[in-house]
């Protein structure tokens, strides 16, 4: 009983998510009309949302265990310094482009081992040591960024081989790669969240540890899996800022650790675990980057506005979702 | 003293805050904001320093007011709360006041070249002197350990901390604790950044940013523990000290200052994690004599 009224409750939200959606698309048309609609708006759209969008997911994992992983930012920069420092020095101007590209793929595979390196310290704080997810990902938020900027001295660093940015920033039939793989992997996080046993007990560990556990799960694991999930998503988002900005640096994207929590919470996801899915979360994302572009287009506003906007919009969505709740709750004691 | 004196009393506010088992890090973004809005706007106006640093306090109070209001009605985590409302701070700073370095203005100044006195090391003949500030820190220092450890309201913070239920039914107003503390912290923000500015003889908007990651750090290494209920003002200065000896040691060191994230990282991480192990290891001692106790 109580798993089909999850289910209408979930899609309530997505379909609550959906006409918010609409009605920012009429907006934005209505206003900016010709401005909006059309194909290169779209596109640069489509290789600026990827990002943050796989950011959000790799928040909206830990939000679901009730935690927090305020070292996304973090290791997607890491990654992408490190995959940096790889290419660079290991390329030599007169190597085939095969070989290029094998090395690309072999930079790849390592921001993706080390994700999994820094996701799993994560898991190892929270899980095994008992540190509350705040605390152990502010620790290792500033450890990263610490790696990452003494590998760089704090600088730039650029001098990429042409062929990363030319794969990122190209598309396949029009469609920017970005989107290509944000889709993929959005598609395997929602897999993973709603239609595997994982998923089935990272939800039943955020809704209640303790029954978790007295489930017969194994929490320690759970935790570890968790965060290495998240680890991996930010070093995807990684290595696609490092396409898109051609050069990395330890700093990178600040601001995406707000946008990534607004997301994920916009999308539905409970800050306090057990509830949410990916697909609000993905129409979330598109939701915040077509209200990003249409801010855009007016010239006088200038980017600052745009961190009060997200910041009054989170506050007022998490108010608003807990209106609602409230709601429902009463409704469903009535009933 | 310098480098310690602005986040110690930063310090004392947030304590407050986790001890209540919330955390707040938009104490940095509403300093900056008031700092900046003060030391531009009121230039022209006001020749009475006091007038800057009350103006300050007031915009300070406004935002911590909102930040009590929202995380207590409606029971929402602090962190993300006050991650809203810093981002709405940098920004209405930088877009809507387009923040930048600016020069302090003449009444300002002379606080700040005050010196209650001043040393000069006789081996490197550098003169380091003591700011006024520091008087400031002191009486804040008191006011926090009083409120905590003299006053019904400190008793009521330890009490939300432990279990908020409970301080319900002890008949604690908790709602009005809550807005207290996060209205406290703000208005201390307001003020300290208009000190921090003085102390610097410019304003640099930019200049505390990532400063709650040092103040949250100093307080658990201090022992306040992040889940609530527990902590001192002296141990949190203790761990304010501590952060600041290492970041100077590593520059007298000759350590690198790129270094210094790296540290800040692991000692939180040391720090949090034997603070956590021993809360584990108490648990489990409680656990084994509730055992004996039953046989």
């Amino acid at each position: 009983m109580d798993t089909i009224r999850n289910e209408i409750n979930r899609d309530k939200n997505l379909a609550r998510l959906l006409v918010v959606f609409l009605m920012v698309f009429v907006i934005c048309t209505a206003l900016k009309g010709s401005m909006f609609i059309n194909v290169p708006n779209f596109q640069s759209m489509g290789k600026q949302f990827p990002e943050f969008g796989l950011l959000s997911i790799a928040m909206a994992f830990t939000l679901f265990t009730a935690g927090i992983d305020l070292s996304v930012v973090a290791i997607a920069n890491l990654c992408a310094v490190l995959m940096a420092k790889f290419l660079t020095l290991l390329i030599v101007p007169d190597m085939s482009s095969n070989a290029v590209f094998m090395m690309i793929a072999a930079a790849c595979l390592m921001a993706l081992v080390v994700s999994v390196l820094c996701g799993a310290l994560n898991g190892f704080l929270i899980g095994v040591v008992g540190i509350t997810p705040i605390l152990a990902t502010l620790g290792t938020q500033a450890l990263f960024t610490g790696f990452a900027i003494v590998m760089t001295n704090g600088s730039t660093l650029g001098g990429l081989p042409k062929q990363l940015s030319a794969t990122i920033n190209g598309g396949v039939m029009g469609i920017p790669v970005p989107i290509i793989i944000f889709s993929v992997l959005a598609v395997i996080a929602a897999f993973i969240m709603s239609k595997t046993t994982l998923g089935y007990k990272l939800r039943m560990l955020g809704t209640s540890a303790k029954a978790s556990t007295f489930s017969g799960f194994d929490n320690v694991r759970l935790f570890v899996t968790n965060y290495v999930l998240s680890a991996v998503f930010s070093a995807a988002a990684g290595i696609i800022m490092l396409g898109r900005f051609n050069s990395a640096k330890a700093d990178y994207g600040a601001s995406y650790l707000m946008e990534a929590i607004l997301i994920a919470v916009l999308g539905g996801v409970d800050p306090y675990g057990g509830k949410g899915n990916i697909s609000g979360v993905i129409v979330a994302t598109v939701i915040v980057q077509m209200v990003s572009s249409w801010l855009n287009m007016y010239e006088d506003i200038s980017n600052f506005y745009r961190q009060i906007i997200w910041g009054g919009l989170l506050i007022f969505v998490l108010i608003y979702n807990y209106i609602v709740n409230e709601r429902e709750k009463k409704q469903a004691m009535k009933g | 003293m310098r480098a310690f004196s602005v986040p110690a009393m930063f310090c004392i506010g947030e304590m407050f805050i986790i001890i209540t088992g919330g955390v707040d890090v938009s104490f940095p973004a509403i300093a900056s904001l008031s700092m900046f809005v003060v030391c531009s706007q009121l230039e022209d106006v006001a020749s009475n320093p006091l007038v800057f640093f009350l103006v300050a306090m007031f915009i300070g109070l406004v935002v911590g007011i909102l930040n009590g209001v929202i995380i207590a009605r409606f029971k929402f985590p602090a962190l993300i709360v006050t991650l809203g409302t810093s981002s709405i701070c940098f920004g209405i700073m930088q877009g809507v006041f387009k923040s930048r370095e600016y020069p302090l203005c003449a009444p300002l100044k002379e606080l700040g070249e005050m010196k209650l006195f001043s040393a000069t090391n006789p081996v490197s003949g550098l003169t380091s002197s003591m700011p006024v500030g520091v008087i400031l820190m002191i009486v804040l220092i008191f006011v926090g350990w009083f409120i905590l450890n003299r006053t019904m309201l400190g008793r009521g913070i330890y009490a939300i901390g432990g279990d908020v239920k409970a301080a319900q039914r002890a008949g604690f107003n908790v709602f009005g604790i809550l807005v207290f503390i996060y209205a406290f912290s703000g208005c201390m923000a307001g003020l300290i950044g208009v000190l921090r500015s003085t102390m610097l003889l410019a304003v640099h908007p930019n200049n505390l940013e990532g400063m709650e990651m040092t103040v949250i750090a100093a307080c658990v290494l201090g022992g306040v523990r992040m889940t609530g209920g527990k902590g001192s003002v002296l141990g949190a200065m203790l761990g304010m000290a501590l952060l600041t000896i290492v970041d100077n040691s590593l520059i007298l060191l000759g350590i690198s200052t790129i270094w210094q994230k790296v540290f800040t990282g692991a000692i939180i991480i040391i720090g949090t994690a034997a603070s956590a192990i021993q809360m584990k290891r108490n648990e489990r001692t409680l656990a084994i004599k509730m055992n004996e106790g039953g046989k």
